[in-house]
């Protein structure tokens, strides 16, 4: 069995576990996700790469729902995913049949982190290559949270975050342009910061709205469109504000 | 004998044992089944020669002010009376009690653990486990042992967010919500006076009088219950003991001694 094989993750002498390294390598090549958490909303965004012609775009989801009140995003190994989602789709259920509650954002994220780090300490299998953001409301008080996870295991709650290619870009962007957002403001804050790496338009993006009473909802791409119209109009209208402001005394 | 320990172990999951890694079901826990003609019968009388009646009486119900939980203290061997003074209210967490009827090792082995279960969820969790949840863990523990004589008649009550709850759990891993319950060689009679006293807006000094009353009355009429009638209240700062009155000094109090006049009293006889 794969217990009893030699373990592929071993420490360097300079204390470095090289395979979890170069697992988020493999992240920082993966596609561009981000996640904003609002008062009452969620946001999540992911870049899409273009489409080859045939290809049913359906059947390719970037965001999934883990339960009706925890969605996940990630940037990665795409296979690599599949098999977390579903750990972490099992594991839902099944806390919800021990414990007759469903999971805290915190908890699922936990197992999910767990789960990640048990792939880096043992024998014969390789980390997993992805990092995932991981947003809900919690059941009981209706908070909302944005949790991180990487391929070493470690997990953070986060107020807004970016995972995936130019994550650094994004991330600074959302730093300097955060602030407590609610409903429509988070979904274009989200937009907003995707739209630094990405190429324009609905056709680019994939955007999935979570609110506490309506759960997980993507967006039309003709939506999205129209909110990216609403943000290049805002951003045309600033830039004409700088060039010629108002005379007054 | 291949039992589930996972009971014994850390918070584990329902189905069977799975392999953390690779995340797949392995079989239910199972045993070597005995050689011989008829299984089925073989293994009911084993379970007949283990599994004590449950001589006991105790009660509990749902009220306005939170919940009345209530216990004799008898502990009986066939007619011989082993104790007077045995606690079949045992303390799981600061805010949830279960009563004990059946095998007395069997049901206070598996509230200590589920106390520490419950203890190790809110650790994980960083919140109080609800009373559903937790008797939820003592039902999947106590399913695995089914058919292997268990004999458990357990209610869990506590308050919780969703307010005062009472579920009943039993060895044969039934599981049941109500708001009035009553387990135990004497719960015939105790739910003669409880359904027939229930209000659902006593107030909390008549609800504790209404408990104290229906435990008396089952261990007038019920041999294997007697000696001490508890009687503990759940609200939703915890639960708290109320009383603990002997019997025979309740049926003193309920049925006082009347004087009946001698109809012929005896006399001095004058000295001849």
């Amino acid at each position: 069995m794969a217990r009893y094989d030699r373990a592929i993750t071993v420490f360097s002498p300079d204390g470095h576990l090289f395979q979890v390294e170069y697992a988020l390598e493999a992240v920082r090549k993966g596609n561009a996700a981000v996640g904003v958490r609002g008062t009452d909303t969620i946001v999540l965004g992911v870049e899409k790469k273009a489409t080859p012609k045939l290809q049913d775009s359906r059947s390719v989801r970037k965001i999934v729902s883990l339960d009706n009140h925890i969605a996940l995003a990630c940037a990665g190994l795409k296979a690599d995913a599949r098999i977390l989602i579903n750990r972490a789709r099992i594991e839902c259920q099944s806390h919800r049949l021990t414990v007759e509650d469903p999971v805290t954002v915190e908890y699922i994220t936990r197992y999910i982190a767990g789960l990640q780090q048990k792939y880096t300490q043992s024998g014969g299998v390789r980390p997993f290559g992805l990092s995932t953001l991981i947003v809900g409301f919690d059941p009981y008080t209706g908070v909302p949270a944005l949790y991180q996870t990487d391929p070493s295991g470690t997990f953070s709650a986060w107020k807004a975050n970016a995972t995936g290619r130019n994550s650094n870009s994004m991330r600074e962007f959302l730093e300097k342009n955060y602030k407590e957002t609610s409903g429509q403001e988070t979904v274009k804050l989200a937009i907003r910061a995707l739209l630094e790496v990405v190429e324009s338009g609905g056709k680019n993006i994939e955007i999935a709205v979570m609110t506490r009473e309506k759960g997980l909802r993507q967006l039309e791409e003709a939506e999205i469109d129209a909110i990216v119209a609403e943000i290049e109009a805002e951003k045309a209208a600033a830039e004409a504000a700088k060039k010629a402001p108002s005379k007054e005394i | 004998m291949k039992l589930d320990t996972t009971g014994l172990e850390s918070f584990a999951s329902f189905h069977g044992e799975m392999d953390d890694l690779h995340g797949e079901f392995w079989a239910p826990p199972s045993f070597d089944l005995p050689v011989c003609a008829d299984f089925d019968g073989f293994q009911k009388n084993a379970i007949q020669m283990v599994k004590p009646a449950k001589g006991t009486t105790t009660l509990a119900f749902v009220f306005k002010e939170g919940i009345i939980v209530a216990a004799e203290s008898r502990t009986s061997m066939g007619g011989y009376v082993a104790s007077q003074n045995v606690k079949k209210i045992v303390e799981i967490n600061p805010y949830m009690i279960a009563t004990v009827a059946g095998g007395a090792a069997d049901c206070i082995f598996w509230h200590r653990n589920l106390g520490m279960k419950c203890r190790l969820y809110e650790l994980e969790n960083k919140r109080r486990i609800s009373v559903a949840g937790a008797s939820k863990l003592l039902t999947n523990m106590l399913y695995s042992y089914r058919g292997m004589g268990l004999s458990i008649g357990t209610m869990v009550a506590g308050c919780d967010e969703m307010g005062p709850s009472l579920y009943y759990v039993d060895s044969e891993g039934g599981r049941l919500k109500g708001s009035r319950f009553s387990v135990g060689s004497g719960s015939p009679y105790a739910y003669a006076v409880l359904d027939n006293g229930y209000r659902y807006d006593m107030p909390t000094g008549e609800a504790a009088e209404l408990a104290r009353r229906a435990i008396y009355h089952a261990t007038f009429r019920d041999g294997a219950s007697g000696g001490v009638a508890v009687v503990y209240h759940v609200g939703p700062d915890g639960w708290k003991k109320i009383s603990g009155d002997d019997v025979r000094e309740l049926h003193d109090k309920y049925y006082p001694a009347v004087q009946v006049p001698p109809e012929q009293e005896m006399m001095q006889v004058p000295p001849v």
